[in-house]
């Protein structure tokens, strides 16, 4: 016979009231969890996206830093178009070490994802793009035969989504343009993956936007000149140079506020977790006041009494701790759908990362809990007097 | 000369009310001998609880002296009180007060724990066959008659081989031939050598201890002691 043997087997009884204290347990570590698992995994995620481009600038038509920034992620470019030129003149610069124009356009399939509809993002590139971005290797296939010619290479991910080989048919809706696939991307992890690739003039001839681009990355040979560079730039005019530091700063401004009020659930949510667990616990001390008193009657000090009560709070907060994380980890896949469709913008790759360590955390935030829950019940049943306990209710 | 376990000098425990003063037991003078069986008797409200609380060291009292073990105890604190009951003083309860999600086992063995005595379970389960349960070590309370768990709680109280005994009306929640089951093992221990008190109102078990006390308004009013 133990405390722990004692506390343990109280917890038999009152059964569903004492599940339903530790279901609010789980379920507030869970949103804990997931939140600190998001954190990580979104700033992960954010990171890989942003290395994974290959460019350290891009330059797009002046507009909203926001959506530019978002843009640039999903595929490089705004909606908003800029003149060629821009790129024949900056391409001489020195500094450059590698730099590619893009044609972005976004075509609205009806048909799509089984006649729910489906946008398909369609990019206008030019060998250079294979060049900033050397991971990027052919699964099947290869390179556009020619500079202005009816191909496409198929992201990883659009590749399976369409169910298209090399030499299958791609139709463009609306345009009633067909092209065939020449190569297939191996997967990359980034945005890259869900994206059909065109040639950059056979893309402008299709969309019908001659002399427009959408972006252009630029890759510098040396990192510390992206300020000077930017600065320059500042001159031409109608566009804007976005640097990655300020996409970073730019996309995780965007999320902080969400998970600001994300974090506030969850402190709130543990908040009502700690009072239902004092409050199941001390229902739980006055109901056997009569059993306490007999077990100081019966030797029990006040430390023996308090130690029991103690561990039978922290055991209702571990085991809805550890039912808590189970759910964020199982669950993970859920909140990050949820967050997909929240967010305006997601990193590809997972976006709820859970790592050892956070369960670790978690478990000892999981301890403390129970130990300040249980503190105030622990010490009403510990200072109860074993005659007025034993007699009360008689 | 027998030894001598408690003595009391003009014991008297006073409640204090907010509106009054209960005098439920006064100028008690008693002395409780290594051996014996004493049932303290009297109506209901004559402070046969009090008293048996007093001198299991369970409250405080508010004047007189009380000695127990030799030791003076009577200013002593809550904490003090715990130390000289632990290990020497042992209770039963009228409604038996067994943890329901503990095995009849298990409620032996946990005074042991709080006494920081080692865990014997050979012993618990020989106390357990000594009241006649050995059958049922392993049953919860709620699968027992009120009679056995009854006979539960005299082996838990049993189990830190305490040198005396207090039972508080253990009967009043029986049936007759239960409750005589329970003096029955209330003789054989004395026979044995435990020091046991019991309060009753119940004359035809009273009166089989070996010394009756009646108890009338928090006084002793009589005495039989055996000749
Ligand atoms: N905790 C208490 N507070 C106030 N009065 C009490 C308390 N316990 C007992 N009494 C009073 O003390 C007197 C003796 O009670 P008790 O010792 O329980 O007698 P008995 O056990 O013989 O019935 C009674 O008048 C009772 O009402
Ligand atoms: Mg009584």
């Amino acid at each position: 016979m133990k405390s722990f043997n004692i506390a343990f087997k109280n917890l038999t009884r009152k059964r569903i009231r004492n599940i339903l204290t530790i279901g609010g347990v789980a379920i507030a570590v869970a949103v804990l969890v997931s939140l600190f698992g998001f954190d990580a995994g979104y700033q992960k995620g954010l990171n890989n996206d942003i290395d994974k481009l290959g460019y350290h600038l891009l330059v797009t038509a002046k507009g909203c830093p926001y959506e530019a920034a978002t843009l640039m992620l999903q595929g490089g470019g705004g909606l908003r178009y800029m003149e060629e030129d821009v790129y024949r003149r900056i391409i001489k610069d020195p500094r450059i070490d590698s730099i590619t124009p893009q044609l972005v356009s976004s075509v609205y399939n009806q048909e799509g994802a089984g006649g729910r509809g489906s946008i398909a993002l369609y990019m206008g590139i030019e060998k250079s793009y294979i060049g900033l971005k050397p991971w990027s290797k052919f699964k099947s296939g290869g390179w556009f035969s020619g500079n202005d010619v009816d191909e496409a290479i198929m992201g990883y991910e659009a590749a399976e989504l369409e169910q298209r080989s090399i030499g299958d048919k791609i139709f463009i809706p609306g345009i009633g343009k067909v092209l065939t696939v020449v190569g297939i991307f191996e997967r990359t992890g980034t945005q890259d993956d869900g994206i059909i690739f065109i040639p950059l003039a056979s893309a402008q001839k299709i969309f019908n936007l001659p002399g427009k681009l959408t972006g252009i990355g630029i890759k510098l040979k040396d990192i510390h000149d992206i300020a000077k560079f930017e600065e320059d730039l500042y001159n031409e005019p109608g566009i804007q140079v976005i640097s990655l530091a300020q996409v970073r700063g730019t996309i995780l401004n965007l999320v902080s506020s969400a998970r600001a009020m994300a974090s506030s659930v969850a402190l709130i949510a543990i908040f009502i977790a700690v009072i239902g667990v004092t409050n199941t616990i001390l229902m739980s001390v006055f109901e056997r006041t009569r059993e306490i008193g007999m077990m100081k009657a019966l030797g029990a000090s006040a430390a023996d009494i308090f130690k029991i009560i103690w561990i039978e709070t922290t055991l209702i907060c571990v085991i809805g701790g550890f039912l808590g994380m189970a759910l964020a980890f199982f669950g993970s896949h859920i909140v990050e759908q949820i967050i997909r469709h929240a967010l305006p913008y997601a990193p590809a790759g997972k976006l709820v990362f859970i790592r050892s360590q956070l369960l670790f955390a978690s478990f000892l935030a999981t301890v403390i809990m129970g130990l300040v829950a249980g503190t105030y019940p622990a010490l009403r049943a510990s200072l109860m007097k074993p005659i007025e306990a034993i007699r009360s209710g008689e | 000369m027998k030894e001598c376990l408690i003595k009391t000098e003009k014991l008297t425990k006073i409640y204090k009310l907010p509106a009054e003063q209960i005098r439920a037991v006064r100028d008690i003078d008693l002395e409780i001998f290594a051996g014996d069986f004493i049932s303290i008797m009297g109506p209901s409200g004559s402070g046969k609880t009090t008293l048996l609380d007093s001198l299991g060291c369970l409250t405080t009292i508010t004047s007189g002296r009380l000695i127990v073990s030799g030791k003076d105890v009577s200013h002593a604190n809550e904490s003090e009180l715990v130390s000289v009951r632990r290990k020497f003083i042992s209770f039963v309860f009228q409604d038996f007060l067994l943890i329901p999600s503990l095995t009849v086992l298990e409620n032996v063995m946990l005074p042991l724990y709080f006494a920081r005595l080692p865990q014997d379970r050979n012993r618990a389960v020989e106390i357990l066959e000594k009241v006649g349960l050995g059958h049922r070590i392993n049953h919860l309370p709620k699968q027992i008659s009120g009679g056995e768990k009854q006979r539960v709680a005299i082996a838990r109280a049993l189990a830190i081989s305490p040198k005396l005994l207090l039972a508080d009306e253990p009967t009043g929640n029986l049936d007759t031939k239960y409750a005589q089951e329970i003096f029955h093992i209330f003789k054989k221990l004395n026979q044995e050598g435990l020091t046991i008190v019991v309060t009753t109102h119940n004359p035809n078990l009273g009166s089989q201890a070996s010394r009756i006390i009646y108890l009338q308004d928090g006084k002793i009013i009589s005495e039989n002691k055996p000749n």
